[in-house]
C-alpha cells in the first residue's frame, strides 16, 4: 500500500523504513537534486547542502571503494576535493573501504560498513553523513538502515542517478558539482553563517 | 548479410524508433535470433527444451555467423542460469532461454539474479509443466516467477517479442535498475508459427554494456579492491543482520519500481486498451489477448460492446493504470492459458469492488482458447475452466 506524500526525513524513522522509492519519490531528472523526496532544481540542492554542512555538530563524509581505490587523476582531485569540502565544513573523513560486514566487530571510529552502518554513526554521534564513491546498491542499503535506526542526516553526493533513501540528493556529482559545492560553501561562509 | 564487424553501434532510441525496417514473415523464434543478431550480446548459454529449443539454437547458428561471442550449451538448466550468472557478474551482456520445467529446473537462480543485481536478459517461452507431463502451452510458470524480483513483460505477438527484447537491454542496464528482466512469448503459439515482423534492415548493433556503470562491484579480478566482492552478508544471527537482507530485498523492488521511466520511455503504456468506455472489460496478456480482440469483433456483431486492457508489464505491475483503466467497469473478463488464474489475482488484489470480476475462460495443458469460449464467458458470466 503506497503511502501517501510520503517524505524522506531524519530518522530514526521506524523499525523497518519503507524504500522510498515505493512511495512514489522518484529519482531526479538531469539538472536537478531531491530533498526529502521531492526534485529541486540541482542549485538548490547544492545550496541546500552547503547550508546543512555549515549547521552540522558532527558531519562526517564516508568515501567508498569507487573513490578509496581508484588512482586516476580525476579521483585523486576528487578526494583532494572532498578533503577540501570537509575542511572548510570542519567535517571529518569515516571511510568504507568493502562492503563485507565486519564480524564479529568493526572498529566504529575508523570505519563505516554499509550492513550495518547505523553503529558508526552511534559510536561517533554523527549529525550528518555525506555518502560520496559508494556503489549505488551499497548506498542506498546504508542510507534506509541509517534512515531506520538512527537520527543521522544523509546526503549522497551520487556520480550517477541519485539517491531517494538519501535526506538530500546530488546527481552526476561530478568533480565540478563538487567544486561548486566547495565555492558554494565558501560563499555562505562569507555571508557569516559559520 | 553484414558481419558483426560491419555493424555501426547505436543507441536503443535508434534501433527501436529511426532504424530503417522491412516486412518479414518469419517464426517467433526466428524474431528472437533477429533481436540477438543486433544486441550485441557477449555470452549466450544454452539448454533445449520444447518449444525454447529452436530460439536457442538459432542463436548458436548467430555465434557460428560471428554476431555473439561466446555460446556453449549447459549441463542443464540450472547450470545454464548459474552460468549466466557469473558472465553477468564478470561484466558481460548476457542473453538465454528457457521454459517450462526447465524454467522450474533453474528457479533458484531467479531471485538470486535480482538479489545480485545483474541485468540479464532472457525470454521464456512458457508450456505446461508436470504433471502430468505436456509439451505443450500453458502459462502457469510466469505465475510462479511473480514474487522472484525479475521484471516480465508479457509479448502478445513476434513483433512484441523482437521489440521487447531489444529495448530489455538498456532498461536492464541502468545504473538505478540492473535487475534482470524476462520476455515472455507463449510457446508454441508465436514461437513456431510464422507472422509478419518488421524486423530491423539497416547495418546496426546496440551499443555494448558497460559494466563500469553497475550499481554494485564488478567480480573483476584483475581490478583492485576484489575484496569488495558480494560476500553473502548475512553470516550472523542477530538483529542488524536481517535488517541489511531485509533492506537489500527492498532495494530490488524499489529498483524495478524505478525501471518504469525507462520502460515506458520503449514500450510507450504499460497498457493498452481498445474501447475503454464499454461497460465490459476484457482484460489479458500474451496471446489471450489476439483471442480477446475476435472475442470482441463477435461480441459486437451480437450489438454488445466490449472493451480490452492488454497487459504488457507483469512485473513491476502497472497498478495505477489498470485502476484508471478499470475504474468504469462493470464487468471484467480475464481469459488466461493456465489454471492458476495469475493474473485473475493480479487484478483483484489491484482494484476495488473486485466482484466485477469474472475470473475466465481458463484453458490449460495445450489446449487452445477458441474466441467462442471467451463469447460465452461475457454473455453468460459463468467461468470455463474453473
Amino acid at each position: 500500500m503506497q503511502k501517501e506524500n510520503y517524505k524522506v526525513l531524519k530518522g530514526p524513522e521506524s523499525y523497518l523504513p519503507p524504500a522510498a522509492a515505493l512511495h512514489g519519490v522518484s529519482l531526479p531528472e538531469k539538472g536537478e537534486g531531491l530533498i526529502e523526496g521531492k526534485c529541486v532544481s540541482e542549485n538548490t540542492c547544492i545550496q541546500y547542502i552547503a547550508l546543512k554542512l555549515l549547521e552540522a555538530k558532527n558531519p562526517t563524509f564516508f568515501p567508498g571503494p569507487l573513490l578509496l581505490w581508484r588512482t586516476t587523476e580525476y579521483a585523486l582531485q576528487r578526494g583532494k576535493l572532498v578533503r577540501e569540502i570537509a575542511k572548510e565544513v570542519n567535517a571529518r573523513v569515516i571511510p568504507m573501504p568493502d562492503y563485507r560486514p565486519k564480524y564479529p566487530m568493526i572498529n566504529p571510529a575508523v570505519e563505516i560498513n554499509p550492513n550495518h552502518p547505523n553503529l558508526t554513526i552511534w559510536h561517533n554521534k554523527i549529525d550528518v553523513g555525506i555518502f560520496i564513491g559508494v556503489h549505488c546498491h551499497q548506498a542506498n542499503l546504508a542510507l534506509k538502515i541509517i534512515r531506520g535506526g538512527t537520527d543521522c542526516y544523509t546526503i549522497a553526493l551520487c556520480a550517477e542517478e541519485g539517491h531517494e533513501e538519501a535526506n538530500a540528493s546530488l546527481r552526476n556529482a561530478d568533480n565540478k558539482i563538487l567544486q561548486k559545492l566547495l565555492e558554494t560553501i565558501k560563499e555562505i561562509k562569507k555571508g557569516g553563517a559559520k | 548479410m553484414p558481419s558483426y564487424n560491419d555493424l555501426k553501434e547505436v543507441s536503443t532510441e535508434y534501433m527501436l524508433f529511426k532504424a530503417k525496417r522491412e516486412e518479414q514473415f518469419i517464426t517467433g523464434s526466428e524474431a528472437v535470433r533477429e533481436a540477438v543478431r543486433r544486441a550485441n550480446i557477449e555470452v549466450a548459454i544454452s539448454y533445449p527444451i520444447t518449444p525454447q529449443s529452436e530460439s536457442m539454437h538459432l542463436v548458436g547458428d548467430l555465434y557460428a555467423e560471428g554476431f555473439v561471442k561466446e555460446y556453449f550449451r549447459g549441463e542443464n538448466e540450472f547450470a545454464v542460469m548459474s552460468e549466466i550468472a557469473g558472465a553477468a557478474m564478470g561484466g558481460a551482456r548476457t542473453f538465454t532461454a528457457t521454459c517450462g520445467p526447465g524454467t522450474l529446473r533453474a528457479f533458484e537462480n531467479f531471485p538470486m539474479w535480482a538479489g545480485a543485481r545483474l541485468p540479464i536478459v532472457m525470454a521464456f517461452m512458457p508450456r505446461g509443466v508436470n504433471s502430468p507431463l505436456t509439451i505443450q502451452p500453458d502459462t502457469i510458470e510466469m505465475g510462479f516467477l511473480l514474487d522472484t524480483g525479475i521484471m516480465m513483460l508479457h509479448a502478445e505477438n513476434a513483433q512484441d517479442l523482437y521489440d521487447m527484447l531489444l529495448m530489455s537491454f538498456d532498461i536492464v542496464e541502468q545504473t538505478s535498475v540492473h535487475i534482470p528482466i524476462g520476455v515472455f512469448i507463449d510457446g508454441f503459439f508465436v514461437t513456431h508459427t510464422r507472422q509478419k515482423v518488421h524486423i530491423v534492415t539497416e547495418d546496426v548493433r546496440l551499443k555494448p554494456y558497460n559494466p563500469s556503470l553497475s550499481p554494485v562491484p564488478i567480480m573483476d579480478m584483475e581490478t583492485p579492491p576484489f575484496r569488495c566482492m558480494r560476500d553473502p552478508f548475512v553470516m550472523k544471527s542477530n538483529y542488524i543482520s536481517y535488517a541489511a537482507h531485509a533492506s537489500w530485498q527492498q532495494e530490488i523492488m524499489a529498483s524495478a519500481q524505478r525501471a518504469k521511466r525507462h520502460i515506458k520511455k520503449y514500450l510507450g503504456n504499460f497498457i493498452e486498451q481498445e474501447n475503454p468506455s464499454a461497460p465490459i472489460q476484457i482484460v489479458a496478456s500474451g496471446t489471450a489477448v489476439s483471442q480477446s480482440r475476435e472475442a470482441i469483433k463477435m461480441l459486437k456483431e451480437d450489438g454488445i460492446s466490449a472493451g480490452l486492457v492488454k497487459v504488457k508489464l507483469i512485473r513491476p505491475f502497472p497498478t495505477k493504470e489498470i485502476k484508471n483503466a478499470l475504474s468504469k467497469t462493470e464487468k471484467i473478463i480475464i481469459p488466461e492459458f493456465n489454471r492458476t488464474g495469475w493474473l485473475a489475482r493480479e487484478i483483484a488484489s489491484t482494484i476495488p469492488n473486485n466482484d466485477r470480476i469474472v475470473p475466465g475462460p481458463r484453458v490449460y495443458g495445450g489446449m487452445t482458447m477458441p474466441p467462442e469460449v471467451i463469447v460465452e464467458v461475457v454473455k453468460n458470466g459463468t467461468p470455463i475452466g474453473i
